[in-house]
């Protein structure tokens, strides 16, 4: 807590900016219009395939929007430009992991998930193993990665509204009324829209987004006659140094914004906790709940693909715009990565108050609504995943082995939604301003630890059998969890959550590097240590020629 | 779901089939070098932020250093990739996947 008391101290000399007016009318009007467009969709919300897959009607391209709309959430949209401008570099590293990771989904996971699941990813890794366990474990990983990135997307909706409507973090009540109300539109959109109402959400989302970042592009590249190396000479040029907090010895920048190393490059203990989170980032895209959802959104393989490289374009370019709004906060706002790191908001204002700078109020709002948009979409996107996942998976296949009724079910997962919905406007209030960065790392590394093993020896690997499964899942997701509780993120550091206790007996404070190993490990001692059961032929067969081929899979609904 | 009665459902049949070894093959071909030869590249880009840091500061053009026309290329790369495996796809996969698909929902 002691960075975000002292972020509070220095807000008078550096108060938020534009008009929280103007900012929250352009938001109304977003969700004005999200609502129109979500009832409009719901009409023919019917059956279980429409609330979790949407009917399987969207094509290609519509998909491949709403993922990006889904993958840049607030951390990579204000995170990733506020950490280019105060990091240099290694902000850019960060982005690079996030785009390289969905060459997994493309190459491995998309299409054969789609054409053997249904609604889950339960259904794939449970297809051929026994159901009730292997489902009980899916949906337990399912659920807490689901919990850690909605934490930290509710968490940093704190930071935006001291920033946005200027409401000081101070003002607990203000700032859990905009939370509770940003929560209860969520939940809205669940209910009334189910995944079709959602993705289209996260379509316009995704649309005001690349229209926005590509219009504060282009205006920061012509302040420098679009010569790159003009704009990183003033990025470099107007921030020697920047103290992060009075306390804190001033960290010198200048040349050093353009080279690796600002945040990762001090020891080589955290070198190597860099490398861990690499290899979290770039395996676990394919492993996110929320992202695999959304292929079952689409009515073929074929489609499932172009969904992928729609993806994979919009989000690269994404990036590359952030690189470009990175250095052009540190460039051109002024005070540079010193008011950036010191604004309410912290790093994350870096995007902001470039817009302010270039475009004033009204660009400001713009973005600020944009911004509002992505924690309402995300969070929107990991509420029905999650609550799916619950329904599908636990309430059908677990607790009722199966028999139920597809209304039924969809009641339950409208309840879960709810639930969840209520948790994250509470998790939301409690977390607000905790340094939490660590979670959305965190849910990667569950994701790439306790998920993507198993998904990928379902899919490729004829021996793999029940146990295997759960000693990967669980094995994933338990060591995960304990590395981040032992962690120097936890304790033992003047930046730990809690900073006065001293438990952090694992140096890393990302734990891909031991965990991800260890869950593809687990998985093949699992299989042998289970292996006495024969492979089941049929469901095997089934499954592989299913996934290849798209025989015998889920169709689209046509009304 | 079909034909569970029988001994040998439609599905192990198609799978005991020269086609279907084929599009397996195919696929397999094309996927497992292909993540092999990006997750390497990203991997060696990734030690080499971190341990050659030197390495990455020598200028190119102006301020354009090593590393950040390196970290553009991982940007090219992904891209080249996604665009080969698409044509790759569309020209090895599909068609056969398609023609094993209709056998299979024909006969049901």
């Amino acid at each position: 807590m002691s960075s975000a008391v002292s972020v509070i101290a220095q807000a008078p000399a550096t108060p938020g900016v534009g008009s929280p007016l103007l900012n929250i009318s352009i938001f109304a009007l977003f969700v004005v219009v999200t609502l129109v467009v979500v009832f409009r969709a719901s009409r023919n919300n019917r059956t279980a395939s429409d609330y979790y897959a949407a009917g399987r009607s969207f094509t290609g391209p519509q998909n491949g929007i709403a993922i990006a709309g889904d993958y840049l959430s607030a951390a990579s949209f204000l995170g990733i430009a506020g950490a280019i401008a105060v990091n240099g570099y290694d902000g850019f590293l960060y982005s690079i992991g996030f785009l390289v990771a969905w060459l997994v989904a493309l190459l491995l996971v998309a299409e054969l998930m789609r054409n053997t699941g249904k609604y889950t990813m339960g259904d794939v890794v449970s297809f051929r193993m026994r159901q009730r366990p292997v489902r009980a474990a899916a949906a337990t990983s399912t659920l807490v990665v689901s919990f850690f990135y909605l934490l930290a997307q509710m968490a940093g909706a704190g930071a935006l509204i001291a920033l946005l409507l200027q409401i000081p973090n101070s003002n607990t009540v203000g700032q859990g009324v905009v939370i509770a109300i940003v929560g209860a539109l969520m939940i809205t959109y669940v209910l009334v829209g189910g995944m079709k109402g959602t993705t289209w959400v996260q379509i316009i989302k995704a649309t005001l987004l690349l229209i926005g970042a590509a219009i504060i592009t282009i205006w920061v590249l012509g302040k420098f006659g679009f010569n790159l190396s003009a704009l990183l000479g003033q990025a470099v040029d107007a921030n020697p140094q920047v103290q992060t907090s009075p306390t804190a010895a001033p960290k010198e920048l200048g040349e050093k914004l353009l080279i690796p190393g600002l945040q990762y490059g001090a020891t080589t203990t955290a070198k190597i906790d860099f490398l861990s989170l690499g290899l979290a980032l770039v395996l676990g895209t394919a492993g996110l709940p929320h992202i695999l959802m959304r292929f079952y959104t689409v009515p073929s393989a074929q489609e499932a693909r172009r969904s992928v490289v729609w993806a994979i374009w919009l989000i690269g370019i994404f990036y590359l715009f952030s690189l470009v709004l990175g250095y052009g906060a540190a460039a051109l706002v002024t005070g540079g990565a010193q008011r950036i790191a010191t604004a309410p908001g912290g790093t994350n204002s870096a995007a902001p108050l470039l817009a302010y700078e270039l475009g004033g109020e009204i660009l400001l709002g713009i973005i600020s609504a944009v911004a509002f948009a992505t924690i309402l979409a995300v969070v929107a996107g990991l509420t029905i995943t999650a609550s799916a996942s619950y329904a599908h998976d636990v309430y059908a296949n677990v607790i009722k082995k199966g028999q139920t009724s597809p209304d039924a079910e969809v009641r339950v997962a409208r309840i879960t939604a709810v639930i969840i919905g209520v948790i994250a406007i509470a998790a939301g209030i409690l977390a607000r301003n905790q340094n939490i960065a660590f979670l959305v790392a965190l849910a990667f590394a569950v994701a790439a630890s306790a998920n993507l093993p198993t998904i990928l020896y379902s899919l490729f690997w004829k021996r793999f059998n029940t146990m295997g499964a759960l000693w990967s899942i669980y094995g994933g997701l338990v060591s995960c969890v304990l590395l981040i509780i032992f962690s120097p993120a936890i304790s033992g550091k003047p930046t730990s959550m809690i900073p006065n206790a001293d438990f952090d007996l694992f140096p890393l404070a990302n734990p891909g590097l031991v965990s991800i190993p260890l869950s593809f490990v687990l998985g093949i001692v699992g299989t042998f240590v289970g292996g006495r059961q024969p492979v089941e032929e049929g469901k095997y067969a089934e499954m592989e020629v299913r996934s290849l081929t798209g025989a015998g899979s889920e169709k689209a609904v046509t009304h | 779901m079909s034909a569970t009665g029988e001994r040998s459902t439609i599905y192990e049949q198609m799978q005991a089939t020269p086609e279907f070894a084929e599009l397996r093959r195919k696929l397999r071909a094309f996927v497992f070098p292909m993540s092999a030869a990006f997750l390497i590249w990203y991997l060696l880009y990734v030690l080499l932020a971190s341990f050659a840091p030197a390495f990455m500061a020598i200028p190119v053009v102006g301020n354009i250093n090593v590393g950040l026309v390196i970290g553009l290329l991982q940007f090219v790369t992904t891209f080249v990739i996604t665009t080969l495996y698409v044509r790759y796809a569309d020209r090895h996969l599909d068609p056969a996947a398609e023609r094993i698909r209709q056998q299979i929902e024909g006969a049901e």
